[in-house]
């Protein structure tokens, strides 16, 4: 059967929608995926597509029952926010969202670390104008600071593949020891995309501030091609379970006290990624089926839940929990199908977290790992916190905002109606998922006890939160920045460079001439290009992209060197 | 309850405003606990880890956990948060 490269189909649905216009152009971007789909399947089992490139070959395609399977997902998340979008259908943000699901189906069949590598930074540099598009001062501020930690991300995982070449070693993506410089640059570069502890706030600051539809895109497509990559190169890496635990249970306290409820659901992104590293890093055949089935269980809940919330961010144009309540009243289907995102990440039988879920903890346990399994039971509650409770209540129930907006529109209750739908389809049916997963399921997720001690763990800390807010102990949602990594880079930074540029205006003033004209001329060559009728001042995009071409630039030129240095 | 209706036109009342309802939804919710503690009687455990097998370990630790985690978030916003412009961007 004819297929092509997953990638190719989404870059030519991009190509084609930017020449079409209307409802034609809509219905490309749906048929797009569609076709991808249509092309995955016949791609399966096929032999891997091999190019030479520069004189090296490049694995661009390869198969196997992992990639497939991220295949599937990926077409399916992509599905879901391209209908979502089309409540708004706007250019910009359909053709990035093509481009961006190219970027992550080359990454996921890439079967070597320099194809990867390219379509790594694809990823970035395509998401970014999700939210670029929200057209903010805000969200331009947010999207390079996404861009910089992006492009960081792929700068070293380059590195890792240099210094691999430059020892000779083979790039396949086959499991590595995280021996050595090359492993520990190549697992920092997953760290940064799959949100490990100090390397995570990108998440928690980009995904707020991207538009409703990109946030749902961005959430499903970049971390889980991370988690992709790391079970592919790290399983069994035994670092990665304590990193994975602190991963769950951080977020869960910063989304308890976080207003935003698309930050709350950011931080609670990353609880769910901790699950996922967790099971990577205990690695026995338990743990990466569960690890594997909890992303794709992650990936359709959590859109879900951001799509419900982007409807209410698009018909009351407010989104903190403080300023929202009551909304049931009017947008009662977007109401119910947030409670089935909210039911499946809470791993409430017959939904898809708790057949996914469950499996991540039982390897905990049975690989001895006892007090990581309690963490990880302890973060199980927390995320019914934030995501099981206060999503849902803070916006439709609790106090009434007197808000009455109309119900969603319609292409966004279509996209949430399909997530539902696989939400309680995987719950009942957990076999159709398990029969995909990269190793042979034996786990049986619907016994007695296992039903009866999650419906225990679940309703005992529902009933404490109903206790609490009987008592009026319940905290007050409020408004307000919490501190985290960022303060770093977005408090401490800047605050250093301006006491050091008046440093500088002061050791001008008492320096002689020359040090002035130096100063004068540097000053001079910023005006020029930066000034009013500067080159780079015509639009600060431009600018900043102009960096990243040279940057990327410098690092082709390094990467020739290296190469030809063997 | 504020809700600000037009003038001239009446409230509409919806399913929660009546309390009625809301403790309705409670005492079931209060039921569907009972129910799935008094499973505990009636369950063959077979615990793959000790602490499993204590009495009514999960839904202790689910009560106590939800509770645990509140206290503690309230002990970080008293070291985290700042007022809303805190960033100056």
């Amino acid at each position: 059967m004819i297929s092509v490269a997953p990638f190719i189909v989404f870059l030519v649905g991009a190509l084609l929608a930017c020449f079409a216009r209307g409802r034609v152009r809509d219905a490309i971007v749906v048929a797009t995926p569609i076709v991808g789909a249509l092309n995955l399947w016949a791609l399966d089992g096929s032999a891997p597509t091999i190019i030479t490139l520069f004189g090296r070959e490049l694995i661009l395609v390869e198969v196997d029952r992992l990639s497939m399977l991220f295949g599937w997902l990926f077409h399916l998340a992509a599905f879901l926010a391209l209908i979502y979008g089309l409540h708004r259908p706007n250019k910009l943000e359909q053709v990035t969202c093509l481009l961006y699901a190219a970027s992550t189906m080359g990454a996921i069949f890439a079967g070597d670390l320099l194809t990867l590598f390219m379509f790594w930074e694809g990823l970035g540099l395509t998401s970014v104008f999700l939210v670029l598009a929200r057209g903010t001062r805000r969200s331009e501020k947010a999207a390079i600071r996404y861009l910089l930690m992006q492009i960081a991300s792929g700068m070293l995982l380059l590195c890792g593949i240099v210094v691999l070449i430059g020892q000779g070693r083979s790039l396949d993506m086959a499991p590595m020891e995280l021996e050595g410089l090359a492993a520990w640059l190549i697992l920092l570069s997953l760290g940064i995309k799959a949100g490990f502890p100090l390397l995570h706030n990108w998440i928690t600051d980009t995904y707020p501030e991207a538009t409703v539809t990109g946030t749902v895109i961005m959430s499903a497509l970049t971390t889980k091609t991370a988690i992709y990559v790391l079970a592919r190169l790290f399983p069994g890496t035994e670092i990665l379970i304590y990193i994975g635990v602190s991963m769950t249970l951080f977020p869960i306290f910063y989304a308890v006290i976080e207003d935003d409820l698309r930050r709350v659901l950011s931080y609670s992104v990353i609880n769910q990624l901790g699950f996922m590293v967790t099971g990577i890093g205990i690695g026995t055949n338990l743990a990466i089926n569960g690890a594997v089935s909890h992303a794709f269980a992650h990936v359709v809940y959590k859109s879900l839940l951001f799509m419900s919330m982007g409807a209410v961010l698009h018909r009351t144009g407010r989104i903190g929990a403080s300023e929202l309540g009551g909304l049931y009243r009017t947008m009662p289907r977007t109401t119910v199908m947030c409670i089935i995102g909210a039911s499946s990440i809470s791993a409430f039988p017959l939904f898809s977290g708790f057949v996914s879920k469950a499996m991540v903890m039982s390897a905990a346990l049975q690989s001895g790992h006892e007090w990581v399994w309690l963490a990880l039971l302890f973060a199980s509650a927390g995320v019914l916190h934030h995501a099981g409770i206060k999503i849902p209540f803070c916006a439709f129930f609790g106090h009434d905002s007197g808000l009455r907006p109309k119900e969603a529109p319609r292409p966004m209750l279509i996209a949430m109606a399909i997530a539902s739908f696989s939400c309680i389809f995987i719950g009942i049916f957990p076999g159709v998922l398990y029969g995909m997963l990269p190793y042979e399921v034996t786990y049986q997720p619907y016994t007695f006890e296992h039903v009866v001690t999650q419906l225990q763990l679940l309703l005992f800390a529902a009933l404490c939160f109903v206790v609490l807010r009987l008592t009026r102990l319940e905290p007050a949602e409020r408004p307000g920045v919490n501190l985290d990594v960022e303060w770093f880079y977005r408090y401490m930074l800047p605050r250093i460079a301006r006491a050091l540029r008046a440093t500088l205006s002061r050791a001008r003033l008492a320096s002689g001439a020359a040090a002035e004209q130096i100063l004068g001329a540097g000053i001079g060559l910023v005006t020029r290009l930066h000034g009013p009728r500067g080159v780079l001042a015509r639009d600060p995009l431009g600018s900043y992209a102009l960096i990243v071409i040279i940057a990327l630039f410098a690092v082709v030129l390094v990467f020739e060197l290296a190469l030809g240095s063997r | 309850m504020s809700d600000p209706a037009p003038p001239g036109e009446p409230r509409k009342r919806y399913v929660f405003d009546d309390p009625r309802n809301v403790r309705r939804v409670l005492w079931t919710f209060y039921a569907a606990c009972a129910l799935v503690f008094g499973a505990e009687f009636f369950m063959h455990r077979h615990v793959e880890h000790p602490w499993e097998g204590l009495f009514g370990f999960y839904a202790l630790f689910g009560f106590g956990a939800y509770a645990l985690l509140v206290i503690l978030a309230e002990g970080l916003r008293l070291l985290v948060a700042r007022r809303p412009d805190y960033y100056d961007d």
